[in-house]
Formats: C-alpha cells, sequence, structure tokens
C-alpha cells in the first residue's frame, strides 16, 4: 500500500483496538459486548495486515497464537460456567456480588463472560481472515 | 412502556425497498466485485433499519460483521476475473420457480395472520426479565442480562458452534498435512 495508506494505519490502529476494548468492557451497561467486542479486535489486526502486509503483520499475531488465544477464550467461558456448577450446582449461575447498577465493576460474571467471548472471537475471526487471504494453492508455506 | 409505533415504522419502507433493488442488483450484475459490493449496501441498509427499530445491540453487531464479510469478499474477489456464467431462460425452471413463489405465499399468509399486530409483542417471558432483570443480575444492558444470564446456555453452544467453524476452516486450509503428503 502507499505511504498515505500506512501513516493513517499507523495513527488510528491503536484507536480501533481501544474501541473494540472499550465495546467489550462496556457490555454489561450499554450495547455492545463481548461479541462486537472481538469483531472490532480483529478488525483493527486486519486493517494492519491490509496495510502492511502479511509478513509485517504475523509478528504481532500470528496464527499459532491466534490459535491459542481462541481455545484459552473459549475455555474460560466454559470454565466461568462451570464455576456455578461447582460451587452452587446450577450451571450458569451468577455467584459474584452484583454491585451498584450502572457501575464499572457490577453484575457478577457478566463482564468477564464479556472478555472471554471477545478473546474468543476476535482470535478465531483473525485466524478465518489469515487462513482465507494468506492460503496458496501451491501448498507453499 | 414504549413500543414502536405505525408511523416510525413508515420510515422503513424506502429503507426496505432500497434493499430490495439491492439484493436485485446482486444478484443479475456480472461482475463480482459489484456484486459485492451491492451487497455492503443491502447490510448497511439493515443496520439502519435495526436502528430505527430501536435495536442498537443488534445495529452494532450487524455493522462490524458486514464490515468484515465485506472486506472478507472483496479480497477474495479482486484478484481474480471472476463473472457468473450466463445461461438462458428455461422455461421448465421459471415455472417451477413460480408455483414455488405462489406456494410460499399462500402459506405464508396464513402463517402472517397468527402474528401479533406490529408494535404490540407477546410479552410472557420478556415481562418478567424487563421487570427483575436490573435486581436480579445487576446488569443495566438489558440484552447482556439475557444473553449471558438467564439465557447463557444458548451463548455457550453459539460459542461452541463459532469455533467448530475456525475449526474447520483450519482443517480445510492446513499447510502442513498438504507437504507431507507431497513428498511421500
Amino acid at each position: 500500500m502507499t505511504l498515505i495508506v500506512k501513516e493513517v494505519t499507523r495513527l488510528t490502529v491503536g484507536l480501533i483496538f481501544l474501541f473494540g476494548i472499550y465495546i467489550m468492557l462496556h457490555g454489561h451497561l450499554t450495547p455492545g459486548g463481548g461479541f462486537a467486542g472481538g469483531v472490532i479486535v480483529a478488525l483493527s489486526f486486519i486493517h494492519m495486515v491490509l496495510a502492511y502486509g502479511g509478513d509485517f503483520a504475523t509478528k504481532k499475531m500470528n496464527s499459532r497464537i491466534a490459535t491459542i488465544l481462541e481455545s484459552l477464550g473459549g475455555l474460560m467461558f466454559l470454565s466461568l460456567a462451570l464455576l456455578g456448577l461447582i460451587f452452587a450446582g446450577v450451571f450458569f449461575l451468577n455467584l459474584l456480588p452484583k454491585g451498584m447498577p450502572f457501575e464499572l465493576k457490577s453484575a457478577g460474571i457478566i463482564p468477564l463472560c464479556n472478555i472471554a467471548i471477545c478473546i474468543k472471537v476476535g482470535a478465531g475471526l483473525f485466524l478465518v481472515f489469515t487462513l482465507l487471504t494468506m492460503f496458496k494453492p501451491g501448498g507453499d508455506k | 412502556m414504549e413500543y414502536i409505533t405505525l408511523t416510525e415504522a413508515d420510515q422503513l419502507i424506502p429503507l426496505l425497498v432500497f434493499m430490495i433493488i439491492g439484493s436485485i442488483v446482486a444478484l443479475e450484475i456480472d461482475d463480482m466485485l459489484s456484486s459485492v459490493i451491492a451487497i455492503g449496501a443491502v447490510g448497511v441498509g439493515v443496520t439502519i433499519s435495526f436502528l430505527i427499530l430501536k435495536a442498537p445491540d443488534l445495529a452494532i453487531t450487524q455493522l462490524v460483521v458486514e464490515i468484515l464479510c465485506l472486506i472478507l469478499l472483496v479480497r477474495a474477489t479482486i484478484k481474480r476475473e471472476m463473472r457468473f456464467p450466463r445461461k438462458h431462460a428455461d422455461y421448465l425452471r421459471i415455472i417451477s420457480a413460480l408455483v414455488l413463489i405462489f406456494l410460499f405465499l399462500v402459506f405464508s399468509y396464513s402463517a402472517l395472520m397468527g402474528l401479533p399486530p406490529f408494535g404490540m409483542p407477546i410479552m410472557k417471558v420478556a415481562s418478567e426479565y424487563i421487570a427483575r432483570g436490573i435486581h436480579e443480575t445487576g446488569a443495566t444492558n438489558m440484552v447482556a442480562s439475557v444473553i449471558l444470564d438467564y439465557r447463557g446456555y444458548d451463548t455457550l453452544i453459539e460459542a461452541s458452534i463459532l469455533f467448530t467453524a475456525v475449526l474447520g476452516v483450519s482443517v480445510v486450509l492446513r499447510s502442513v498435512g498438504r507437504i507431507r503428503n507431497e513428498k511421500s
């Protein structure tokens, strides 16, 4: 890509990443949530791949790290669900303190679930993007 | 409680016409890239109609997923000259399509008559969520309290569906097994 695209990407990609984190963390207060935040986080990495090419971006995040992150996100979500089963006998029980409404630290396990879904969705969609775009039919690496 | 009135829903009609035209363009145009961009326009129309229907959660998700799909589709079509093979009109195909559309209209008429009137949803379970959601879960976003607390099981299965999809893509497009097969 041209120099203009690279410079604009360098300035904006961090802000896009931060916006995804914001959407994810405020998922229990405002519209948004883990899925939308995760897709925005994945889009910030995709932005980098499109502007700088795959070789640069894979230094920050490659498919091996994305695989591990996606599995970790899924396991975190499942273990949050199992916590309720272990400690209280009900699957998906919201056992953490609820806190005051309209505060960031409220709603028990819902923000933690949002974080888990964000990690899982962001890593998974980035993985699909890299696999679909960098795949070469010849079979070379 | 405020529902959407019919006058507000009237704003949707030009948007729906735009989306129908966009879908027809996407189907009928020869160039693949133009078709992909027409699909993107339809997706933005869906986003705006979600905003008019007061569903900001869905609007955010729809917009973001639409951008991702558009990037993937443009990336997949931009480098290769793909054109739809144009076939001549086949009378049997047209007649069977018309018969199916007629049957669909007949059955959907009786199904749509059973729906509640526009703007007045049947609130048997949802009114309980709205009344007790904030006290029971502490989340002020009602959608989050439903999808992650009351209906958390659904979200778990949904996450596993996405996991399976990513797994399928990475198995089909892997490079390690291919190289080993070519060597042997």
